[in-house]
């Protein structure tokens, strides 16, 4: 017994150093791997951004700035401008997030503090399911079921109130709003398919605020919404922008289903009744198309076009971030 | 409610109004003002029966603690006294509770004066994540409109009473995020003695503190209770005999044992009570 013990003892300290060595060796492959899921995305990212640079070079070369201020696009005349296509894909952006945001905030409000606890379980799911839907489905049933709503209702009733008040009215305006097809139409599509990226995140950090936060509040006399506003939100509130950031980003590259529903027109209007343009749309509809080298490139430049209005957007959100919490601050 | 298997539940009739006489003489004397008043209360959990048939005064312009093992039931008392529980589905109080006469558990009673009237602070201190000043400004806000320099007046003399003037007024516009543990629980006193309330409830409020902390606590409630009538929860003896005039023991939902501090500690008449108070359990 002695013996073994002692020369247990002894070998102790070799074994010791061998295993360090092992772990030091699996701890650097371990970083490294992990540095190189890291650094993937930066890759994909630059690597996506100089392929459409590349591809797209041609335009740029050939129009120069007068491509991202030109709304020409003339097929047989080879003239090429992006402004209608990336004014469609931010006004529809904008449309869909004016509407998903309060309707997401409303959802996760009453998921959260509000839903008897029998229903939160299922409406998450519910919530969950909708995400998953291919947008193709919500392009289909935009055409088929929403467009002709859309064109019989809504838009006439909208062109008739609204046409005719100051600033507002040219949003309303036009001739062609009883197809139904257009920016509004699209945004309203838009928004549907976002509302479940944003509200879930949403729930999902709403439930992290304390207890005990609302509870001080309600015992100071807050009603729900005080809570709610004065106190969930602020809390979560980088959480809930990265929720917005993240059905921004959807709304902006959505393609099949604004494809459906936009009309694909490429004229540049102030009316949100009338067909317009998206980049995403104008590539899956004219790609297979495009039947001169400087149209395909045109293309290709419109996306490298996307990525740069969306890393302006993204930008902008986080540096409104950043002021935010100055402001309070931090 | 009483249930004759328990030893105890006849103790539960420990109150001013129901009890024997003579039993709890010291007991009545508390009772010449009782600014607050639990009777025949009953508190559910869903089907969990928390309190049973409870009897108690709380002293106007005194301290009042409630002391007792886990799960006793003295939280839940304190948080029927301001309406607290009823952010929750399925909780359900029964009885009567009186402020200055009239029943708060009664629906009519209005929620937004009953919470400005009986303020509350929490076990771990809760700012609200905004600047100092605005966690004090907001509670006045849900009641009042002031100027702003009203407001200032306010923010800082709610602030004086927490005793936290003197270490936030060069930063008042900071977020409260930044306070030490016991700076933030001041200033959650503070935010509840805001809105002029008559009666302050205090859920343990120095169990996430250190002791140089929980030291400034207690010697605030010292000089709070002359405006305000208190009621105090812990798990610590020795705050409950610094700090109170009162004292009620509860166990198992029920009153053990009221009556003033001192009889309370040192001469208790229920066996069980000098159980606890000893250490033996608990």
């Amino acid at each position: 017994m002695v013996m073994a013990a002692s020369a247990e003892s002894i070998a102790v300290p070799q074994s010791d150093e061998t295993r360090a060595r092992r772990d030091g060796f699996a701890d650097r492959l371990f970083r490294r791997i992990v540095a190189g899921a890291g650094i993937f995305v930066l890759a994909t990212l630059a690597g996506v951004a100089l392929t459409t640079l590349w591809g797209g070079r041609e335009a740029f070369a050939t129009f120069g700035f007068k491509f991202v201020v030109s709304s020409d696009w003339d097929t047989v005349g080879k003239q090429f401008g992006a402004l209608a296509p990336v004014y469609g894909t931010l006004v529809t952006a904008a449309i869909a997030l004016i509407i998903a945001v309060p309707v997401s905030f409303g959802i996760a409000l009453y998921l959260t503090e509000i839903a008897p606890p029998w229903l939160r379980t299922p409406v998450a799911a519910a919530i969950e399911l909708l995400a998953g839907i291919p947008s193709i489905i919500y392009g289909m049933w935009g055409l088929f079921v929403f467009v002709p709503i859309m064109g019989r209702h809504l838009n006439p009733w909208l062109n008739e109130h609204l046409s005719g008040w100051p600033v507002v009215g040219a949003l309303f305006s036009g001739t062609q709003y009883s197809i139904g097809l257009g920016m509004l139409t699209a945004g309203i599509v838009l928004a549907i398919m976002v509302i479940p990226f944003i509200s879930s995140v949403m729930r999902e950090v709403f439930l992290t605020v304390p207890t005990r936060l609302k509870e001080s509040a309600y015992a100071l006399g807050s009603t729900t919404w005080e809570v709610a506003w004065d106190i969930v939100l602020p809390y979560t509130r980088t959480a809930v922008i990265g929720g917005i950031f993240l059905g921004l980003g959807r709304a902006l590259g959505e393609t099949m289903a604004v494809t459906f529903v936009l009309g694909n027109v490429h004229r540049l209007s102030l009316s949100l009744l009338e067909p317009g343009n998206s980049i995403a749309a104008t590539i899956a509809n004219e790609f297979a198309e495009a039947d001169s080298e400087i149209f395909r490139a045109s293309l290709i430049a419109l996306a490298f076009l996307l990525f740069v209005v969306t890393f302006i957007v993204l930008a902008i959100a986080k540096l409104m971030l950043r002021q935010m919490e100055k402001k309070e601050g931090k | 409610m009483t249930n004759p298997n328990i030893p105890l539940a006849t103790a539960s009739t420990v109150s001013l109004i129901a009890a024997p006489p003579g039993a709890d003489a010291k007991a009545a004397a508390v009772a010449s003002t009782p600014k607050m008043s639990a009777k025949g209360l009953d508190f559910y959990y869903d089907k969990f029966h928390a309190l049973r048939n409870v009897n108690l005064d709380i002293a106007e312009k005194k301290v009042t603690a409630l002391i007792g093992p886990s799960g006793c039931g003295k939280s839940t008392l304190l948080r029927i006294f301001n309406r607290i529980y009823s952010i929750y589905p399925k909780l359900e109080a029964r009885g009567q509770v009186l402020l200055d006469g009239d029943n708060i558990l009664d629906p009519k009673y209005p929620l937004n004066r009953l919470r400005s009237k009986v303020g509350m602070v929490f076990q771990k201190p809760v700012p609200f994540p905004m600047s100092i000043y605005d966690n004090v400004a907001y509670a006045i806000r849900h009641y009042e409109k002031l100027s702003k320099a009203d407001m200032d007046v306010r923010v800082e003399e709610a602030l004086r009473q927490g005793a936290l003037w003197d270490e936030v007024k060069s930063k008042l516009n900071g977020s409260a995020l930044g306070l030490s543990g016991g700076q933030q629980q001041r200033l959650c006193i503070a935010r509840a003695v805001a809105l002029k309330p008559e009666v302050v409830l205090l859920d343990e409020p120095t169990s996430a503190l250190d002791p140089i902390a929980t030291g400034k606590i207690e010697q605030l409630v010292e000089e709070l209770k002359e405006r305000y009538t208190i009621a105090i929860v812990t798990h610590n003896m020795q705050q409950a005999s610094r700090v109170s005039d009162y004292t009620a023991f509860m166990y198992l939902g029920e009153l053990i044992e009221f009556g003033d501090t001192t009889t309370i500690f040192e001469n208790p008449t229920k066996k069980m009570t000098e159980d606890y108070i000893t250490g033996r359990y608990g």
